[in-house]
């Protein structure tokens, strides 16, 4: 796809996201909105997969650790012709496949259940690995939030890739800078991301989150690196593409009314339209 | 006397059974590999064994992911690390998922000894127990070990298997037959029913033997499976002595006793007294010695049966 063309996609994922939160009248619209151009890029373009076979070997795997924007992968997957787009509108309701956080059990087209924060990494790396020997050439993906980089997990993870030389994996940091109780940094200080990771031997691609063309670069990069694994830092707007969710924490976890939800969507029609 | 041998060795010798049948069986150790025993597989299959360093959460963690793209991991450490340090992990990315890892625990109780109480795992069976999907399997002896990692490697779902330190004796041969979800009877008797798994099923049997000295018949249930549970032979058993002890190297609360209480007291209400840990950390010391301060003997188990035919009386 065309960078232009995965914005068009980037853009009906949020319009999505925003309708089957207004529905569901839970869940986390922010961290969702930051991650759909990354989401997009990957799924539309960077990633090798096949809705059909959803378990499919060869498949590149996704694991969103920071499980709390389940509704940007719905949307991804619906998207995909994983299952029908109809199941959004069942986003959080009892006896319906999409979860609060991913349920791999539950949902087609789901690597792994997280949701608890911290625990993505590890598993993106237990896929590398198994990756790694069998032989095969699929790579693993892997969205992090920055609020969790407060998690010990993250860190015991990026050694372990590092030490085991995970090349066939790349991690994307939503670099949004907010969390629930407010900035990241004045909750719990992860700076400076590029230098720890850098210094947890990665190789460290820094990129503007919303520049689709900048993210197909990295992912190519990505691939090329030998013998370590690759972070994409990538600096998001909280609430992307929706005026008043931009760059506020109080819109992590609340979902809009119908009418911040229809204010919301002529938003993003707009945008839709001088995309063209 | 028997010979003996500790449950954690012959967990190492049979993953190299599994290593040679099986090209899934992988396994990842938390830098304890010549404590767990799972080194040896490390030598003999360098590319499928991963020393994760002193890092449970990412142990447990990176086991799901292998488990997921097809592999059947066995993640190692001490009992007291994988259940206690990386219980979320355990939760969240293993049994949640319902994703095919064996957590294969070793140093668990008090038999731990010179360690202490820090290192003494005394409450993961109420623990693992707790969480849906998981199995639960408590080997007594060296071949009924084999039996239970060799079950676990066959079986699809997360297992928690709990082992020892301590040499015990050998309780069975290649006859013996675990099965996941069954107890099984040693000793067929009367007067009431010794329940029991781990390092506290020699002392049943030895306690059994005194005991019909005395001219009491006493079952002997081997209870490794504690979660499926054998709900059938645990009824059967107790409607014929109407009596029984369950005896367990684990807190009395949450684990096997706890277990067979909530049977018995739901369906056949039956006097019982449980052996094990008071509610109390363990401490430093040889192990026997520790064995003896807190109550899980030999002689403890027959008292125990003396007090429950008592309350059968009253």
């Amino acid at each position: 796809m065309t960078a232009l063309e995965l914005k068009r996609v980037a853009n009906v994922i949020r319009q999505d996201i925003i309708s089957m939160l207004a529905a569901a009248k839970s869940g986390h619209p922010g961290g969702s909105l930051s991650a759909a151009d990354i989401v997009a890029t990957l799924f539309f373009n960077e990633m090798r997969l096949n809705p059909k076979d959803p378990h499919w070997e060869d498949r590149d795997r996704f694991v969103l650790s920071k499980g709390h924007a389940a509704p940007v992968l719905y949307s991804a997957l619906a998207e995909k012709g994983y299952f029908p787009k109809e199941e959004l509108q069942g986003l959080r309701q009892t006896g319906h496949m999409l979860q609060g956080h991913p349920d791999m059990k539950k949902t087609p087209g789901v690597d792994m259940s997280t949701g608890s924060l911290g625990q993505g990494l590890s598993a993106a790396n237990g896929m590398a690995l198994a990756g790694k020997l069998d032989g095969k050439d699929y790579r693993v993906y892997a969205v992090l939030g920055d609020g969790e980089m407060a998690e010990g997990q993250i860190w015991e993870a990026a050694m372990a890739a590092a030490h085991y030389k995970l090349d066939n994996l790349t991690a994307i940091l939503d670099y949004n800078g907010l969390q629930i109780d407010g900035k990241t940094d004045s909750v719990m200080c992860s700076a400076p991301l590029v230098q720890k990771w850098q210094a947890f031997c990665w190789h460290v691609i820094e990129v503007d989150g919303h520049d689709i063309d900048a993210l197909l670069a990295a992912f190519t990069e990505a691939k090329q690196v030998k013998g370590k694994p690759t972070m994409i830092i990538a600096k998001t707007v909280k609430g992307k593409g929706v005026s008043f969710m931009e760059d506020q924490a109080g819109w992590h976890g609340n979902a809009p009314s119908l009418e911040q939800a229809e204010q919301a969507l002529k938003e993003l029609r707009e945008e839709a339209e001088n995309l063209g | 006397m028997a010979d003996k041998v500790a449950t954690r060795e012959a967990y190492g010798k049979a993953l190299l059974v599994l290593g040679a049948e099986n090209p899934k069986v992988v396994v990842l150790d938390a830098d304890l590999s010549k404590s767990t025993k799972t080194a040896d597989f490390g030598k003999k299959y360098p590319e499928r064994f991963f020393n994760m360093g002193i890092a449970e959460a990412n142990l447990l963690g990176t086991a799901a992911g292998l488990a997921a793209a097809g592999k059947i991991p066995f993640a190692s450490t001490f009992a007291i690390f994988a259940v206690g340090r990386a219980f979320e992990q355990i939760r969240n990315s293993i049994a949640y998922p319902k994703l095919n890892v064996k957590i294969a625990a070793t140093h668990s109780g008090i038999t731990v000894g010179e360690d202490g109480g820090s290192h003494q795992a005394i409450e993961d069976v109420a623990i693992m127990r707790a969480v849906p999907n998981m199995v639960v399997l408590v080997p007594a002896d060296g071949e009924e070990t084999r039996q239970v990692i060799l079950a676990a490697a066959k079986y699809y779902g997360p297992v928690y298997i709990r082992m020892g330190r301590l040499d015990v004796p050998l309780l069975f041969d290649e006859d013996y037959q675990f099965e996941i979800g069954k107890a099984n009877v040693l000793r067929e008797g009367t007067d009431a029913a010794i329940m029991a798994n781990g390092v506290m099923v020699s002392m049943a049997l030895e306690a059994a033997d005194e005991l019909a000295a005395e001219g009491i018949s006493v079952s002997v249930v081997n209870v490794a499976s504690v979660k499926p549970l054998d709900e059938e032979t645990i009824l059967r058993v107790a409607k014929t002595t109407k009596a029984v002890v369950t005896a367990e190297e684990h807190n009395i609360i949450g684990g096997l006793g706890s277990a067979v209480a909530e049977v018995l007291a739901e369906n056949n209400p039956t006097p019982m007294v449980r052996v094990g840990l008071k509610d109390s950390f363990g401490e430093s010391g040889k192990p026997q010695e520790l064995l003896e301060k807190y109550g899980l003997t030999k002689a403890a188990l027959i008292k125990a049966v003396h007090d429950v035919i008592l309350k059968k009386s009253n």
